[in-house]
């Protein structure tokens, strides 16, 4: 297998994109990444997504973006899984580089969720779960992990309030990064009083749905001279899976997708959680948060809570979360979102985010991609390239 | 949800019938081709007697579409006797009288009404057991 590297990025900033379509927003972001990159053209190209089908009556994306982009006739495919279609683009790009079947990979992921009115787009995102037996019962998505937080309140004996951690540093970190949808700080009274949408689920335990679309250009690490974008090393990107359903889980409170992908991920890139200088989690969900921490073994089971007030998981914490916003605050453009999150991570590592939200010592960046409440996990380790 | 896709799921839905695996003897709700445990394809239907506690539960605030009339209503995650977890709305109780652990029991009620004109789906809910001894 050959080494894989990223050298460019592009993302448009998370937004409610009322006047541009889905071509266009992803055609922005991938053509920066290219002008990042230098390149005028690709081997392929790989488009994550979730919800074109449902909400812009689109499918075929690949073919589309890539007449779009000005590639006529390059490869180009849709790839889908729920909220992890980002981070799952990106693995078949680094699957069709590290083969040796492909030199230079785009990845593209894109998400556009302000088509509708939001109860319909409540249900197209319900499509990650199992529709006949969760999604037909009235359950929604935020339900589901409404459902897991509860739960995890009665297990380990917390109160709403100790989840206002990740929320409200992902705010803070948010108000500096000029693509995040948000940029208003929250405290714990504002959190603790938001209006629920699923009890104990409230407004501000949910990451927002937006519009936006980010990508990066994949290339044999051998070859990173031949271009122009700073290359950083991904040392990892794995999968791993579980059940669709969380009541086919024997203990719902541990993501074994996560333990399985991040497992996996830690062995093939040589390092350990302590390692790592800073995760970008999938804070769609305060919960899945904590749950994330745990399953990926940063805290014990039921310590996730207690691991980020003691640790710290703001910028000079001892593991900084959400670093430009998570998907809390920089907003969760749905199927792109595991595309952003690398982005981000390159920055934090090329040293070109603002001054406020900059990690001081970074070595080793981990981001974690979520389908689901689970049932899909992309984890990827990145490093500079020669550091 | 169609009417073809209601009608195929009806054993599931009015009588919460699974499958049993014939080589390990393991109970699957929803029905399954292959068993997760032994990997075994040869499996018999099984159906659960519809009597659980609740392992956790939400009220839905912000409803799917179709369901967007019933809310504020209740949905939890029921482990039944037979040792299987199924997902289900609550129902014959207030959003405050939920709490977990509590006995529940498999009823049949409306789930929804697909339009105005649409047909009225049926199927499996969980309320509080009828004799409130139990309760």
């Amino acid at each position: 297998m050959r080494k894989v590297a990223i050298v460019g990025i592009g993302q448009t900033p998370v937004r409610e994109h009322w006047q541009s379509n889905l071509r266009d927003l992803a055609v922005s972001a991938l053509r920066d990444a290219m002008d990042d990159a230098g390149v005028e053209t690709l081997d392929g190209v790989t488009v994550g997504n979730m919800l074109s089908g449902a909400l812009s009556e689109q499918e075929h994306l690949g073919s589309l973006i890539v007449d779009y982009a000005g590639l006529d006739g390059v490869e180009g495919m849709k790839i889908e899984a729920a909220c992890g279609s980002g981070g799952a683009a990106i693995r078949m790009a680094v699957k069709a580089v590290a083969s040796g079947l492909m030199d230079t990979v785009g990845v593209v992921a894109v998400e556009k969720l302000t088509e509708y009115s939001g109860n319909h787009s409540t249900a197209a995102l319900a499509t990650a779960a199992d529709a006949d037996y969760e999604t037909n019962m009235g359950l929604s998505f935020v339900g589901i992990n409404a459902l897991l937080m509860r739960r995890y309140m009665y297990e380990y004996k917390y109160d709403k309030r100790d989840f206002a951690v990740f929320p409200v540093n992902a705010h803070m970190n948010a108000l500096h990064n000029p693509n995040a949808m948000f940029h208003f700080p929250i405290d714990t009274d504002t959190y603790a009083s938001s209006k629920p949408v699923a009890d104990p689920v409230s407004l501000l335990d949910a990451s927002p749905i937006a519009d936006g679309a980010a990508a990066v250009i994949v290339v044999a690490e051998e070859m990173v001279d031949r271009f122009k974008g700073k290359p950083i090393s991904i040392l990892a990107c794995e999968v791993g899976t579980d059940t669709l359903a969380l009541d086919n889980r024997k203990n719902p409170l541990w993501l074994r997708g996560v333990e399985r992908s991040v497992k996996k991920a830690y062995y093939i890139a040589g390092v350990k959680p302590s390692d790592i200088s800073l995760f970008e989690a999938h804070d769609a969900f305060s919960i899945m948060s904590a749950l994330s921490l745990e399953a990926s073994g940063f805290a014990e089971a039921g310590q996730g809570l207690r691991f980020a007030a003691e640790t710290g998981v703001g910028i000079k914490g001892g593991l900084p979360m959400s670093t430009m916003g998570g998907l809390k605050g920089r907003g969760h453009p749905v199927g792109a979102t595991g595309v952003y999150q690398v982005v981000e991570a390159i920055m934090q590592l090329r040293r070109e985010v603002p001054a406020e939200i900059q990690v001081p010592d970074i070595k080793y960046a981990m981001t974690q991609n979520i389908g689901g409440s689970g049932a899909t996990v992309i984890t990827s380790i990145l490093k500079c390239l020669n550091s | 949800m169609d009417i073809p896709r209601y009608w195929r799921l009806k054993d599931q839905r009015y009588k919460l019938q699974g499958t049993k695996c014939n080589g390990c003897g393991h109970l699957s709700f929803p029905p399954r081709l292959v068993c997760p445990e032994c990997k075994s394809r040869d499996y018999s239907d099984y159906r659960f007697k519809g009597r659980g506690t609740l392992y956790t539960y939400t009220i839905i605030y912000q409803a799917p579409d179709r369901f967007d009339d019933q809310a504020p209503y209740l949905v939890g995650l029921i482990d039944l006797e037979e040792g299987v977890r199924v997902t289900a709305q609550l129902t014959d109780m207030t959003l405050e009288e939920a709490r977990i652990g509590m006995p529940l029991e498999m009823v049949i009620r409306q789930i929804y009404e697909d339009g105005a004109r649409g047909p009225i789906l049926y199927g499996f809910k969980f309320r509080p057991p009828f004799n409130r001894e139990n309760r």
